[in-house]
């Protein structure tokens, strides 16, 4: 342990949630995009399966919001080192949009992309399960365009790189292929209980 | 059965990727040497990084601080030097109000205090002078716009660079005293006798857009999130293409 001479850091209490190595935000909800934000109307949003499907399926706005709402509330995980608990957001699982469009047995991982070309990958069984959400409300209100409004991906289980804004789709694979932070150094995976931050953690 | 839609990537430009693996995956003791005051607020930090892989200006490290209970808090921080030889980096740290590691640096740290940090971090929004530049930047998102200034007068480079770089006053505006023709400062707050107060404005994007060299610019916004958007929407309504705009947010 390298001790860092008067540094004695916040006060602490424990806090369960708290995954290594992060803070919680509380009231704040810091924007981390490397993009500029898109406007991107609702009528201009569409959400795609493809890939190693049976049936590749295309949902525009209104389909989208045919399918059954689903709501998740729980804790979200940067990896520049905040958490935030309790957050809200409304959508639908992600489980409901695969069941439409079928995985093949040979699909093992997915790659999320964006409307404005943002990549990241993802193993397949991190999407599945009640584990991940199209989401299109914060809070309650609509999901503001700089979080990923009209619509982003949301898996809370991992670093929330993962969980790309502006969510246009996901191609399934039978191999798992680097998104953008991933070929830009970051963990293939990202999940925050194991610190896997950067690539080689 | 197979057909995908997956598109490219658009922003990410090929070639940029400057992270190695290793090296950013390695905790390394980095000893402050000296500390030089910037504004009210600010201060640069310059640590002695004997094993430093180089970066390219524009990256960023992360770096911790671990207290004598292994509690640790670690930030990541733009470099603000350029690239060198030296065996150095500096960084310049803003003082957050209740800033549990930026508090440490401006209260506590002395030469001779060693940290630790880990990178250089992700190449994306990194310029390595091959390519005429656009930077604006506000407040303490000057600082790894800096290091591509300081870089383009180290290496004597002639691809063009320019530098639009907000602050509240000519007090608060970092790196002041070395700041050149490359840059024109915008001031929000109070200005000296003949310079206008205001936000950064479509008058002063539009200029360097009517301006542009061979190639195009390739845009870099530093600064608060409301400032990043304010910024890139200037640019993307003067004309600059959405995917040659690479944006870095300070919480």
């Amino acid at each position: 342990m390298n001790v860092t001479r008067g540094f004695t850091g916040r006060p602490r209490v424990h806090r369960p949630g708290l995954p290594p190595g992060q803070y919680d935000a509380r009231e704040d909800w810091p924007v981390l995009s490397a993009e500029v934000t898109p406007d991107l109307s609702p009528a201009d949003w569409s959400f795609r399966v493809d890939g190693l499907v049976e049936r590749p399926h295309t949902w525009d706005w209104d389909a989208a919001h045919a399918l059954p709402a689903s709501a998740y509330e729980g804790d979200i995980h940067c990896v520049t080192g905040w958490s935030k608990f309790g957050v809200r957001f409304g959508g639908v699982s992600l489980d409901a949009f695969l069941s439409v469009a079928r995985p093949h047995g040979s699909a093992t991982h997915a790659l999320a992309y964006s409307h404005t070309g943002y990549t990241t990958n993802l193993p397949l069984a991190d999407l599945t399960g009640g584990r991940a959400w199209i989401v299109w409300e914060y809070d309650g209100a609509p999901l503001p365009p700089e979080h990923g409004g009209p619509a982003r991906l949301v898996v809370p289980h991992l670093y929330f790189w993962k969980s790309a804004k502006w969510v246009a789709g996901i191609t399934l694979l039978d191999h798992d292929e680097p998104g953008f932070w991933e070929r830009n150094g970051y963990h293939a995976r990202g999940n925050p209980w194991e610190e896997q931050r950067y690539a080689g953690d | 059965m197979t057909e995908t839609t997956t598109p490219a990537t658009r922003f990410a430009v090929p070639g940029r990727i400057a992270v190695s693996g290793q090296a950013a995956s390695r905790w390394q003791t980095a000893t402050l040497t000296e500390i030089r005051r910037e504004t009210p607020r600010a201060a640069t930090f310059r640590l002695a990084v004997p094993e430093w892989a180089g970066h390219l200006p524009g990256q960023h490290l992360l770096l911790r601080l671990t207290a004598p209970d292994g509690y640790v808090a670690q930030r990541h921080y733009s470099i603000a030097s350029a690239p060198d030889a030296s065996g150095h980096i500096e960084l310049t740290l803003d003082r957050v109000p209740d800033g549990e590691v930026s508090g440490w640096f401006h209260t506590v740290a002395r030469p001779g205090d060693t940290v630790e940090v880990r990178g250089p971090l992700s190449g994306f929004f990194a310029w390595p002078g091959d390519r005429p530049a656009l930077l604006l930047g506000a407040g303490s998102g000057v600082v790894p716009l800096m290091s591509m200034v300081r870089h383009h007068r180290a290496r004597g480079l002639t691809v063009p660079l320019r530098m639009l770089v907000s602050a509240r006053s000519p007090e608060e505006l970092i790196y002041a005293a070395e700041l050149g023709a490359e840059t024109t400062p915008v001031f929000t707050r109070s200005a000296p006798p003949g310079v206008p107060v205001g936000r950064m404005a479509a008058a002063h994007v539009a200029p360097l857009l009517a301006d542009r060299p061979a190639g195009g610019w390739e845009a870099y916004v530093c600064g608060s999130n409301a400032f990043a958007e304010h910024a890139s929407r200037l640019l993307v309504a003067a004309g600059q293409p959405v995917e040659r705009i690479r944006v870095e947010r300070f919480g």
